[in-house]
């Protein structure tokens, strides 16, 4: 658990993909940067979670391919593949009475056999993660007694037991306050400068998002529109293209990152 | 989801025309169908009082009362299915997916077996009891939870309801066979042996669940945007709620006490209302009313063409024409997945 | 941030473990001293000593008789189907997510006693015959309605709605059936329509126990997949579960066991219904729960059999024993929920 996350070239080929009928990406083409921290940003219905859940194999491209090292993620054995990348769903469900070491223990289904026990090397994965995201205390409660924030803090846990060199999360901070959607991030950033772990989340608050991304693809109606780094790519121009809304962006005086304050919707 | 349609008041009128016809032609075929065919000059002349056949006049007067029953039971379904539908937002609210049925069908075998009940106005009232109390019960579970009463919820409450009581029914008949011969007939529905005697008695159940559920209408509509939505627009939602489920159940009973339980008139006609022509209750009700009374008397006509020499009960029918359209209110409804 | 001792961890990982397999070994111990009443009580009660005698075929007459070719198919025969039922709703109910989502409830089970009530009533055949149609049918009934249910997120969903839309159905055409029937064959259908082990034999027990053990060892097997899917389907396929192939695979397990042991002692009411609820109660989130479902599946039926020919002056089939368990159920359900709803609220 404390060697290093492995660095793989990761991303979509030409992908297209949809639900029935209706295609949602079209001829998409994504890099993810390895051990950096991406955001994926974009309005609704842009295909930012569909792509997600092209690249963790919860949906299956119509044309195109999804490549982990060059070979395509549905070739390889599914509990092999759910070694490198792991992914935090948008609603997942909690199993009736579960307690908290108990779910976070799942989390190491990837590296267990049909009748194997969990080894010392699981043990310490869970702990890890139960650390990692403060949910230590909690360890025999029932997950169904927990709030909100603290539900969400034991679901990554489970994705960090994982253990996976990639991390896919999907608006990891929805419904949470401010203030933990900033301790939350706090943990995602910290887990990515000390491991190097390659993280992709959407997020839906662009000030956050250019606060902790590295990297940032803006998305619109299923296509990439920009990438780079947010104080590069963070522009006006930007914002009225994928959100058609006028804003103004000014430096955080802090950090020198780009603040963009909405102005207004463009008719 | 309801789509208001740029429908027109003529469209209405065309609808509620179409809806007389296919009544008007239950009817005749009703009066006219049967082991004996009448030829439509007869039931005319009858009508008019003029000059019958004395053997045919005694067919078509013992067929009238049937005949009315059919409608008068078609037209309560139909409207107990629109207000259930309506006040548990849920396209799948029916009284044989409720178990509503079953509720009736328990409190019915336990007066025939214990209380010596066999008069039909007994019988509506405990039918109308366990009916009350079935949905109450159903109602309760599936809406506790999380996420309220969903279609899923409130099926699943419904159908599991439906075994556990049926399990009481069956111990309280199986060790009695004269229960289970009388309770056995009650079991299916079937309108073939209304009299005018049933009418009489459905007659004021009727008029007061109609009354009701018209009274309600306008109310109703302003609740399907939702409880907080309508209080602030300024309906009282428990009264409403209270009043149209009373108007419901008590449709339903009365003709689940009278005539056997008739399952999925209630689910098809609010639909086809809705699908072909508006959500607006105040058309839905009356015209799932005039629709679920055309229904039932041409399902019982069928049944007496399908079932020569003898004939099917209606329940059958509805149950065999209900299935293939409740898949395809599954589908529409969109459900959501677990 | 708090740092927790691997030591620790491993304790309150192992104590649910632990209890869990406590909880089995208490339940197979009930399954037993049950077992072992189903065999003594009765019309005539005999004592251990004589069981055990007649049972290694030592004593003749009526004793003989009354264990050997009637006691004893009851037992092996109820314990299998039990098992059968328990497994199968748990398998349901987790598949499918919901607490409510048995085959007994869904219309899976309405299939297999439409077409025996069919054979028996409109064609006069029973037996064999009608066990092995009524088999078909459960499993042709639930194909259509897997056709109906289409495919994708709302499978699940859509799969419960159409089966109880069926149910409602086909409830009706089994009440009209039995308006139809003849009076003298009414009473041997409704039997049947609510389970019962009075019409078991010895020649029932070879093809139950292979189905029982093949179907109930490949849900064994999936057993781990089964518990990842419990974290939705999402989660589940990130971690590596084969989600499509664990589902068809289970629910055709599931199927096969719940009609193969439908077809023999007709649907014991609400003990698919109930076992995993209760076996969840008793150990919650443990991959145990499978087998404990199984165990409590048994024990519902034992104790009904015992309550029915020992209680009541009626002999009532077990069925009805077991269906109205079903009622008080669903109240607990009802208030335990609404403890839960305020919570969260």
């Amino acid at each position: 658990m404390s060697s290093l996350a492995i660095q793989h070239s990761f991303g979509a080929k030409n992908i297209s993909t949809g639900y029935e009928e209706k295609l949602i990406l079209k001829d998409l083409n994504m890099e993810i940067p390895a051990g950096k921290f991406s955001v994926i940003i974009g309005p609704n219905g842009c295909g930012k979670s569909t792509l997600l859940k092209s690249f963790a194999r919860l949906l299956q491209p119509k044309q195109g391919n999804v490549l982990l090292d060059g070979k395509s993620i549905y070739e390889l054995p599914t509990q092999l593949l759910a070694r490198h990348i792991g992914l935090l769903p948008q609603s997942p469900t909690v199993p009736a009475g579960i307690t908290v070491a108990d779910l976070v223990a799942r989390g190491r289904f990837p590296y267990q056999t049909m009748f194997g026990q969990l080894k010392k090397e699981d043990y310490e994965a869970i702990a890890m993660a139960m650390d990692a995201m403060g949910v230590s205390e909690l360890a025999d409660q029932p997950v169904d007694s927990l709030s909100g924030g603290q539900r969400q803090r034991v679901w990554i846990a489970l994705v960090l037991a994982q253990d996976t060199d990639i991390l896919l999360l999907d608006e990891p901070t929805t419904y949470l306050d401010i203030a933990y959607q900033v301790e939350i991030l706090d943990c995602l950033a910290a887990l990515n400068r000390m491991k190097q772990t390659t993280i992709v989340a959407i997020l839906h608050d662009i000030n956050l998002s250019i606060r902790y991304a590295d990297h940032i693809f803006a998305m619109k109606k299923g296509n990439l529109v920009a990438e780079g780094n947010p104080k590069e790519i963070i522009t006006p121009e930007l914002m009225r293209e994928i959100y058609g809304m006028e804003s103004t962006i000014l430096t955080d005086p802090q950090t020198g990152d780009p603040y963009v304050i909405p102005r207004s919707v463009v008719k | 989801m309801k789509k208001e349609k740029t429908t027109h008041t003529y469209n209405f009128i065309w609808g509620f025309g179409a809806e007389l016809l296919l009544l008007l032609l239950g009817a005749v075929l009703s009066v006219s169908y049967g082991s004996k065919q009448i030829p439509l000059t007869e039931i005319l002349s009858f009508v008019t009082g003029g000059d019958v056949d004395s053997f045919l006049g005694a067919v078509i007067a013992a067929r009238i009362p049937r005949t009315v029953f059919g409608l008068l039971a078609g037209a309560s379904l139909g409207i107990s299915g629109a207000l259930m539908q309506s006040i548990t937002a849920n396209p799948i609210a029916d009284p044989s997916i409720l178990g509503v049925n079953t509720g009736a069908s328990l409190f019915v075998v336990i007066g025939i077996a214990y209380l010596g009940i066999t008069s039909g106005i007994g019988l509506i009232g405990l039918a109308f009891i366990g009916a009350m109390l079935t949905a109450v019960f159903v109602y309760g579970i599936a809406s506790v939870g999380y996420g309220g009463a969903n279609s899923m919820k409130l099926a699943l409450a419904g159908a599991a309801v439906s075994t556990a009581l049926g399990a009481l029914v069956n111990t309280i008949m199986l060790p009695d066979s004269h229960v289970m011969k009388e309770f056995r007939f009650w079991q299916v529905g079937s309108i073939g042996g209304g009299t005018w005697e049933d009418v009489r008695l459905l007659l004021p159940f009727f008029g007061v669940g109609i009354f009701l559920a018209l009274c309600c209408g306008a109310s109703l509509n302003v609740l399907s945007l939702g409880d907080e939505m309508a209080v602030a627009l300024g309906v009282h939602v428990g009264l409403i709620r209270l009043v149209s489920a009373f108007a419901g159940v008590l449709l339903c009973a009365s003709v689940t006490a009278l005539a056997g339980p008739i399952g999925f008139v209630g689910l098809m006609m609010p639909h086809l209302v809705r699908q072909l022509f508006t959500g607006d209750m105040r058309i839905v009700l009356p015209m799932s009313a005039l629709g679920g009374a055309a229904l039932l008397t041409l399902s019982d006509v069928a049944g007496r063409v399908l079932g020569r020499p003898g004939e099917l009960e209606v329940g059958i029918i509805t149950a065999i024409l209900g299935a293939p359209i409740f898949v395809w209110i599954v589908w529409k409804s969109k459900v959501k997945s677990i | 941030m708090k740092h927790i001792a691997e030591e620790n961890l491993k304790q309150i990982l192992d104590r649910q473990n632990r209890r869990a397999t406590l909880c089995v070994i208490l339940l197979a111990v009930i399954v037993l001293l049950l077992g072992c009443g189903m065999l003594m009580f009765g019309n005539t009660n005999y004592s251990m000593a004589e069981v055990w005698s007649y049972l290694l075929g030592k004593g003749s007459g009526s004793g003989a008789y009354a264990i050997g070719s009637v006691r004893l198919p009851k037992l092996v025969v109820g314990g299998l189907a039990g098992f059968a039922f328990g497994v199968s709703g748990y398998t349901f109910q987790s598949l499918l997510r919901n607490p409510l989502a048995s085959p007994d409830i869904i219309g899976v089970t309405a299939g297999s006693s439409a077409a025996a009530v069919f054979c028996i009533l409109i064609l006069g055949i029973s037996g064999a015959v009608a066990s092995g149609f009524a088999v078909v049918a459960g499993l042709g009934v639930t194909g259509v309605i897997l056709l109906l249910s289409g495919r994708g997120k709302a499978f699940g969903s859509r799969m419960i709605l159409i089966g109880i839309g069926f149910q409602a159905m086909l409830n009706a055409l089994i009440s009209w059936m039995l308006l139809k029937g003849s009076e003298y064959d009414v009473g041997t259908a409704l039997r049947w329509l609510r389970g019962s082990l009075n019409s078991v034999q010895m020649s029932d027990v070879p093809v139950t126990l292979v189905v029982t053990v093949i179907t109930a060892g490949l849900l064994f097997y999936c057993n781990r997949y089964l518990q990842m899917m419990q974290l939705g389907d999402e989660y589940a396929t990130a971690l590596g579960v084969p989600i499509q192939e664990t589902r068809i695979c289970c629910l055709l397990a599931a199927l096969i066991l719940s009609a193969t042991a439908t077809s023999v002692t007709g649907p014991i009411a609400s003990v698919a219904f109930l076992s995993g609820p209760i076996a969840g109660r008793i150990a919650p989130g443990s991959r145990k729960t499978m087998a404990l479902s199984g165990l409590v599946g048994v024990i519902l039926v034992y104790g009904a059999e015992l309550v029915s020919k020992n209680v009541f002056s009626t002999s009532y089939p077990v069925g009805v024993i077991t269906g109205l368990l079903g009622a008080p159920y669903l109240l607990l359900l009802l208030l335990n929920l609404n403890k839960k709803g305020e919570k969260s609220a």
